[in-house]
């Protein structure tokens, strides 16, 4: 019996939905948490959307934080797409961001043009070598890439911590001399009065980029292909006449410099420095952006925003309620959206089965 | 039965959640312009036992005496500390920002020069001579050298091995400050006596090292050491631990840190944040904000001071207390200067 | 007669599918009863219901002639019906004896009352001729012998219905042979047996009634003794079907793959291949016959340049590949249809059009230096699935979302459509239903006759037997013997296959 389709029960309408559903959801039980501190949640949700998105000051903070999250949820869902798990994104945009900054500060006088993608070659380069280490790893002698990546995140950031506040430091400072004027990569207050303050950079365009390129790549070339068949049956790859070996090395070499370039946002795009301690993890929550995404380029970029709307509103908050509720606010949030998507799509569909029956009786 | 009872629920929230929103309009209106106290702690935050709790301290003591209101955030991350003290300073009712730590230096100055209407204080501020200090900001210094002085005295004073050991955190003109003041304070009594001096490591986590700390400070003891005054943060928790172990002495750092080790705690060089929080509102409010130069705080303005007593009253002679008051006295008084580096 | 089981307008449906629609089965006491099919009809869904595992969504079930509710397979034992999976249920790192009584100890007090259970179970197994030792780890004991363990299970709970799903599938001739004469001392004794298969010499061989199903629905009922193979088949399939391959004598032409002294010594350092060398030319099928795990994978892994082998040559084409990689081996001319479709043939989470070309990726209608030629890749899906005819017809459907029978058509249209000149065919028809069998063979058959050299690989002696030309029965790593024809019997290959004739020595290449 042919029947008209519920516009609730097409595809696109749920994908859209249900991790709406989820985050209000969320936010409904993060309220409960909100009023045992004494405090009133409409309130602080109220403060907490108004500057977040109420205004382009609060728009820029949360595109400033969404950039990082755009490349390293990038770079986990690419090793994803391999098969691969790649935790190790923190230590790859740490090392990136700081060759970047590094080869910023000897780097005076090279016009713009030329200095600028040297820049981001060089985060590149230093994310893409701390992703090729784990991936060499694990196709030439199968060493599990979650306990390198790991460790590697220890030796990076020890690595850039002791760089950063010993050797190449500005003294009794954690951080870097600034990089070059010509490297500076612009802001958007430059431009627009209305983002007057906030960090948010042209960085945020070059993550938009790297977004279409993974897409690209991943969907229509041939190393892309090569790519989805390692990561979804090493086995058929490997008879197919796929090495299985460079696929691995690639992808996370590929998804070491994507975390690399962290350094477009923070070094070129806001300090002009390298400081110790300045990612806040955001290569951890790059896990949780990249499976909220789906390991799409596009959903991660979505995943990004919300990510970043938390984090900058974690802090718009934070005057009114502590720091811990503001952790736990995202946690829910991230723990909703990501266990809910069968739940509230069963409940959904249920929902509008049980409705259509009392119209069909 | 219990998919309804999710359905019902779920619809419950959401007309609450939207009803809520639509009813509610503006959070409460804030206080008069300029009359409150903004606040941005160091990475870490609150509950450290150190400088960010010592701060905290002078805002409640400012509360308290002063009759402020006040605001703080807790920064994740270094870019958030920017986002956090122009947040602040965007409030209308908020009129003074303090910055804690030396990692706001670059920061603070770049916000207190946005909003010139605002005033700012930081906390151990990295002073560069070469740069201007804007006229409404000001860097919060604490003469920790002389604090140091008077615990290397009592040190000196009491070792009966004569020698003595010094244990840094991160390896920075900052430490040193607390490294040197010690040695002269240690000389100035016990010419003879010697100073052990250690550092942890040479990055941030230098103090966050207890086990590193617990070494070091074994290596001193059996090397001779019985008295140690370490500079190291959570570091010196393991310092503590050793002294315990040993049956030694340890000097405290920043606050008093007695509980520590009970009886094994000499004293402790107490660096007083929640003065100098509380001293620059108490000013402030008064009108006689003075920006563009560093507030300093040594013996004079009690800012620093060294920790007597019931606790430890037993175990410092009274004859070395009178000496280390007169030592004192004698610093405030310029009549002994202290170094710093 | 009474009847044993009864199932009344049973409908059992899935989320989109309906796997029972309104079925009825009736199974007289004390008879063999086959319930044939093809994949996905319905046969094991029907007899999971009776054993509890699915409740049907209408429908009634009587046991002995009374209504009864089956909840669990806990309610069917209780009710004296066993069953034997297709996937045995049994623990390997257990005895036997521990396994038989698993779940139903005679303990008293919580201490288990070993001699007395051993006992009634050595009486019982000697009772059905079901010799089993009972101390062995099951482990350790071929599959014959875990089939039989299964049986017995059943059995020392009291099971008076048994029901076997596939019974045979992983079974040599002659154990085949032995199950059926278990069968039969259990009928004698009065049990009742319900044999899912779509074997249908089985059928014609041990059962009473033959109840055939297709989509969901009994197609027919009939008495063993009054119908043929050919009409059960047609009623499994709902159209005609040859289940002889016809096929012409075949016009071999030159030497296309020769195989010499080929040894492989595993990581473990044992011998899995040792010293074997067979040729096929172009135009004809070499059957390669052996009970799984005599090294047929390994044999089938260094022709295709998935394995290195110890020793020995392999030249395809007057090519020797011992050095070539796979892609190179493809390009030299090799279609490969892997043993194992799902974890080696196919990407099931990418569509069929872009399984289609795995393997061809790099070539030119398929891709330019970087990137991939969409509209090439769509043409030929396209190409392909009309001409295999593989449903759906959608280039964009999941793989996953395909029958086995599907999911095989499109591994040999892409094998096929690499244009080489040997194929490699291992268990092309595994798990395949007889429609979708019938296919593959007339195309294999057809490859042949248009001067293809073919190895084939197949646990099922029938394939063996109507394909090959020639036949080499492999064991132990070693090919024991070649016929030079496929006139020869299945029990004297069973000889051969499990090494009583011809043990231990390398057949001179006929």
């Amino acid at each position: 019996m042919a029947r008209q389709r519920h516009w609730l029960e097409h595809p696109v309408t749920q994908n859209f939905l249900v991790p709406i559903l989820a985050v209000v959801l969320s936010f409904s039980v993060g309220a409960i948490f909100i009023a045992i501190v004494g405090q009133n949640p409409i309130e602080v949700y109220y403060v907490l959307f108004s500057q977040t998105l109420g205004n382009e000051y609060g728009i820029g903070q949360l595109l400033f934080k969404t950039t990082p999250l755009i490349f390293t949820g990038l770079s986990v869902a690419i090793c994803f797409k391999a098969g691969l798990f790649n935790i190790g994104a923190e230590g790859q945009l740490q090392i990136g961001a700081f060759l970047t900054a590094l080869v910023g500060m000897y780097t005076f006088g090279v016009p713009a043009y030329l200095e600028v993608p040297l820049l981001i070659l060089a985060g590149m380069v230093g994310g893409g070598i701390w992703g090729f280490i784990p991936g060499y790893l694990k196709a030439k002698t199968g060493a599990h890439e979650v306990i390198n990546t790991i460790m590697l995140n220890f030796v990076a950031l020890a690595l850039v911590s002791y760089f950063a506040t010993n050797l190449f430091n500005v003294p009794a400072t954690v951080h870097t001399p600034p990089i070059a004027p010509s490297g500076k990569i612009p802001r958007f207050d430059a431009f627009l009065s209305g983002f007057e303050g906030s960090p948010v950079n042209f960085s945020i365009f070059i993550a938009i980029a790297a977004c279409i390129f993974v897409w690209y790549y991943v969907q229509r070339t041939k190393l892309g292909y090569e790519l989805r068949v390692v990561g979804l049956n090493s086995k058929a790859a490997e008879y197919g006449g796929i090495s299985v070996a460079k696929n691995l090395i690639l992808s996370m070499t590929i998804g070491g410099a994507l975390a690399g370039l962290v350094g477009t946002n923070y070094v070129m795009g806001y300090k002009y420095y390298f400081e110790e301690g300045f990612s806040a993890e955001t290569g951890f929550m790059a896990i949780a952006v990249a499976l909220l995404g789906n390991n799409n380029p596009f959903g991660v970029i979505l995943a990004a925003l919300l990510f970043g709307m938390l984090e900058y509103g974690g802090l718009v908050i934070n005057t009114m309620v502590p720091k811990e509720l503001v952790n736990i606010l995202q946690a829910i949030v991230i723990i909703f959206v990501i266990s809910s998507n069968k739940i509230f799509r069963k409940t959904l569909n249920n929902f509008l089965k049980t409705r259509r029956l009392s119209i069909e009786q | 039965m219990n998919k309804r009872l999710l359905h019902y629920s779920l619809v419950f929230l959401l007309t609450s959640l939207s009803l809520g929103l639509q009813s509610c309009g503006k959070p409460k209106p804030s206080g008069p312009p300029n009359s409150e106290v903004g606040l941005v702690f160091d990475v870490g935050g609150r509950g450290d036992k150190s400088f960010n709790d010592a701060a905290y301290d002078g805002l409640v003591m400012a509360k308290d005496s002063l009759g402020i209101k006040y605001q703080y955030i807790e920064p994740g991350g270094g870019a958030d500390r920017e986002s956090a003290l122009r947040q602040l300073a965007s409030k209308k009712s908020v009129g003074l920002i303090f910055g804690v730590g030396f990692m706001f230096t670059d920061d603070i100055t770049r916000i207190a020069k946005d909003f010139p209407d605002k005033k700012f204080a930081c906390i151990d501020y990295t002073y560069d001579s070469t740069k201007a200090i804007p006229s409404n900001l000001i860097p919060i210094e604490f003469r920790e050298e002389e604090g140091s002085f008077l615990v290397g005295a009592i040190a000196g004073l009491m070792t009966k091995t004569d020698k003595v050991g010094f244990i840094g955190g991160m390896e920075s003109p900052l430490i040193r400050k607390f490294q040197v003041g010690y040695q002269a304070g240690v000389k100035c009594v016990n010419p003879k006596a010697k100073v052990l001096v250690a550092y942890a490591g040479v990055t941030p986590d230098a103090f966050k090292n207890p086990a590193k700390g617990k070494e070091l400070a074994l290596s001193q003891y059996s090397q001779g050491a019985d008295i140690i005054y370490h500079a190291s943060g959570v570091t010196g928790l393991g310092v503590f631990e050793a002294a315990r172990e040993m049956n030694k002495y340890a000097i405290g750092v920043d606050m008093d840190q007695w509980n520590e080790a009970p009886g094994h705690v000499l004293t402790s060089m107490v660096k007083k944040g929640n003065m100098a929080v509380y001293d620059i509102i108490k000013e402030w409010k008064a009108g006689k904000f003075k920006g563009g130069m560093p507030a300093i705080f040594g013996l004079r303005d009690d800012g620093v001071d060294f920790v007597y007593d019931k606790n430890n009253k037993p175990l410092i002679p009274k004859s070395v207390y009178d000496r280390v008051e007169q030592l004192k006295q004698d610093i405030i008084d310029g009549k002994i200067k202290v170094p710093a580096r | 007669m009474p009847y044993a089981i009864q199932l009344i307008n049973i409908t059992k449906r899935f989320a989109r599918t309906v796997a029972n629609d309104n079925v009825r089965l009736a199974v007289l006491d004390g008879s063999i009863h086959a319930l044939v099919g093809e994949n996905g009809a319905g046969k094991t869904t029907l007899m999971e219901v009776l054993y509890g595992l699915y409740q049907p969504d209408s429908g009634k079930i009587k046991i002995h002639e009374n209504e009864v509710t089956i909840r669990s397979p806990h309610d069917s034992i209780k009710l004296g019906i066993g069953m034997v999976h297709q996937h045995f249920m049994l623990v390997p790192t257990l005895t036997i004896l521990e396994n038989i009584i698993l779940g139903a100890e005679d303990a008293k007090h919580g201490f288990l009352n070993l001699s007395r259970t051993t006992s009634r179970i050595a009486e019982l197994a000697d009772s059905f001729s079901l010799s089993v030792p009972l101390n062995e780890r099951v482990q350790d004991v071929g599959v014959g012998i875990q089939q039989r363990v299964e049986i017995l299970k059943a059995i020392y709970r009291r099971a008076d219905i048994l029901i076997l799903d596939e019974p045979t599938a992983v079974l040599t001739p002659q154990e085949s042979t032995q199950l059926f004469g278990i069968l039969s001392e259990l009928k004698q004794q009065g049990k009742t047996i319900v044999l899912i298969t779509h074997k249908l010499n089985e059928v014609m061989a041990i059962s009473e009634h033959v109840s055939v199903m297709r989509k969901g629905k009994i197609a027919g009922e009939l008495d063993t003794a009054e119908t043929n193979p050919q009409e059960i088949a047609q009623l499994m399939v709902g159209r005609p079907v040859l289940l002889k391959v016809e096929k012409d004598k075949s016009k071999t032409g030159h030497p296309v793959l020769s195989v010499n002294d080929l040894s492989y010594v595993d990581r473990r350092g044992i011998a899995i291949l040792k010293d074997v060398s067979l040729e096929v030319s172009s135009g004809e099928i070499l059957g390669i016959a052996g009970i799984e795990g005599n090294g047929q994978t390994q044999l089938v892994e260094a022709i295709t340049g998935l394995l290195k082998p110890t020793s020995g040559t392999i030249m395809l084409n007057g090519i020797n590949l011992g050095d070539l990689s796979v892609s190179q081996i493809f390009e030299s001319g090799l279609a490969h249809i892997p043993e194992d479709r799902i974890k080696r043939g196919l990407v099931v989470d990418l569509p069929i059009k872009e399984n289609l070309i795995l393997g061809m990726h790099t070539r030119n209608e398929f891709s330019s230096r970087l990137s991939m030629k969409l509209s090439g890749i769509e043409q030929n899906a396209k190409l392909l699935i009309e001409k295999y005819d593989v449903r759906p017809p959608n280039p964009d459907a999941l793989a996953r979302e395909l029958s086995g029978g599907n999911q095989q058509k499109v591994i040999i249209a892409r094998e096929l459509s690499r244009n080489s000149k040997l194929i490699v065919a291992s268990q092309p028809t595994r798990g395949v239903d007889i429609g979708g069998t019938e296919f593959i063979h007339r195309t294999l058959v057809s490859e042949r006759d248009n001067g293809k050299a073919i190895l084939l690989i197949s646990a099922d002696l029938t394939e063996i037997l109507s394909l090959s030309d020639r036949i080499a029965v492999i064991y132990d790593g070693r090919i024991v013997k070649v016929f030079s024809d496929n006139k020869v019997e299945e029990s004297e290959l069973g000889l051969y296959m499990t090494g009583t004739k011809g043990n231990g020595k390398t057949a001179a290449l006929a």
